[in-house]
């Protein structure tokens, strides 16, 4: 990407990989859903985290073996879009 | 005949049998193919095909796994454990087997595989070493790794038995195979889920495999003379084996019986054959099986069609059974589905339970005249109908690991 992304961008991007993870169209992904609650286990977090990082090039303090304790808010996926447009702020802006 | 116990231990037999080869997918395909003497081995469709100096391989091309998984499934799934798992779904359907709560700690899963998840690999390196790339998919490593079959085979059925991989290069499904009878005969386990798989049609394997200066350009000619080497295949082959006893009380069909396994070291060249190795290991097959030379009737071949594994194994099969070596006969099912490594050993238990139970003796194609090196019937070109009893398949790896093994037709 040649600029930053802007915020609305990321959030698109973001639910897009989210919704491609749990096999369903960007338009049934709500921003309060959970991952549990989109069927989105933590392999599947582990790649939506790693298609987030390839698309906006960016790093993610996602830690696998200790979800809960990343640097990574990734409790809903409205916490994941702020958190990826923070991210793409402080790295890209 | 149905006394469950054999002179080392449990009688061991097949009740379920899957395989994916160049033949086709499913063991009717798969075993038709081997009676008409059909040639799996054609110019494969991969890429950078252009590349290659040698570009015949015997390739399943008619197994798209992307039809037969789901997307997240596929993340984890390398070609190896696709194939794999489609075999042991055909063997696991077919022998009928439950996998109870109470089963499941005493069913164990063996699998034979010599490398690695190749196409991962490939693909992979390619994106690192050539594209750059600094950022890796999470799944590379569960993909990859020579395990991955073995996992996902004991996770599919809930196999929680004892449960491993076993890599020796071209013989890895034949010690798989091996092991698991020797753990069901001892009581080390109840049922095993076995067999032998490989992946490895992929660019960079191939240029490895180039190198080694034994690949044919036109045909996998065992024993024949003019033969020029072999030829790489991919494909996969899982059994169920249970106890006599055990598939008797569920009334399962039985296929063939596990008989004897028998194993050996060259301790020799890393890459040439040894008579005695070869030698030394058959016997120990028929000896663990208390199966007399004679008893034998259909020996298949490690047979790559190199010209010093055929002229070895040749002279090696002559030592073991001697003039009864001029009764039997010897066939490569390699000439048809090629040189699986990891799952060669698995690819040819199919061929040795079909030749047990049909009574129709799998040619070796692509046969030009006889070598006087290999002056056995290798049935040449076309199957032989014999009924036969018991038969024994080879595989002698590169490295010198050699490891055959025994069966005998179930009649009841």
């Amino acid at each position: 990407m040649a600029d930053a992304a802007t915020d609305e961008d990321v959030a698109r991007k973001v639910i897009e990989i989210i919704a491609e993870q749990a096999v369903l169209d960007p338009s049934e992904v709500r921003m309060q859903a959970t991952p549990d609650d989109l069927g989105v286990d933590s392999l599947g977090l582990v790649e939506a985290v790693f298609a987030i990082e390839e698309a906006f090039d960016i790093s993610v303090p996602f830690n696998a073996n200790d979800p809960a304790d990343s640097n990574f808010d990734i409790s809903n996926v409205g916490a994941i879009v702020a958190a990826v447009q923070g991210l793409v702020r402080e790295q890209k802006g | 005949m149905t006394d469950p116990e054999g002179p080392r231990g449990r009688r061991v037999v097949v009740t379920g049998m899957g395989v994916v080869s160049a033949l086709g997918t499913g063991v009717p395909a798969h075993v038709a193919a081997l009676d008409a003497g059909r040639d799996g081995v054609a110019e494969m469709d991969i890429p950078d095909l252009d590349r290659l100096a040698i570009r015949i391989g015997a390739q399943a091309k008619d197994f798209k796994g992307e039809d037969r998984h789901s997307r997240s499934e596929l993340a984890l799934y390398d070609r190896t454990t696709q194939l794999a798992l489609a075999a042991a779904k055909e063997a696991m359907e077919g022998s009928g087997l439950e996998i109870s709560e109470e089963l499941a700690p005493r069913a164990a899963t063996v699998i034979g595989a010599a490398l690695l998840g190749m196409g991962t690999i490939d693909d992979n390196y390619r994106q690192v070493f050539q594209e750059g790339k600094n950022r890796v998919h999470p799944f590379i490593v569960p993909r990859l790794m020579n395990s991955a079959p073995c996992s996902f085979v004991s996770m599919e059925y809930g196999l929680k038995g004892p449960a491993w991989s076993v890599s020796t290069a071209c013989s890895s499904a034949n010690h798989a195979i091996g092991q698991a009878f020797h753990l069901v005969r001892s009581g080390g386990a109840e049922v095993a889920v076995t067999g032998g798989v490989e992946a490895p049609l992929t660019f960079g394997t191939m240029k490895a495999w180039e190198g080694l200066r034994v690949m044919t350009k036109d045909a996998c000619r065992p024993f024949s003379k003019g033969r020029t080497g072999m030829v790489l295949a991919e494909g996969a082959a899982v059994f169920v084996l249970e106890t006599l006893e055990g598939a008797k009380a569920r009334g399962a069909e039985i296929l063939a019986e596990i008989a004897g396994f028998g194993m050996s070291a060259d301790a020799g060249d890393i890459v040439q054959p040894s008579v005695d190795g070869a030698a030394r290991a058959m016997k120990g097959a028929l000896d663990d099986a208390r199966m007399g030379p004679e008893e034998v009737g259909y020996v298949n071949a490690h047979g790559t069609g190199t010209a010093a594994n055929d002229r070895t194994e040749c002279h090696a099969v002559r030592t073991v059974f001697g003039a009864h070596a001029d009764a039997l006969v010897i066939s490569s099912t390699k000439s048809m589905h090629g040189h699986a490594l990891g799952g060669a050993g698995a690819l040819e238990m199919v061929a040795l339970v079909h030749a047990l139970r049909s009574g129709v003796l799998p040619p070796t194609i692509n046969h030009l005249e006889p070598d006087p090196d290999c002056d056995l019937d290798v049935a040449p070109n076309m199957a032989v109908e014999r009924r036969v009893s018991a038969a024994v398949s080879n595989s002698f790896a590169f490295g010198g690991l050699n490891a055959v093994i025994a069966a005998r037709r179930f009649d009841g």
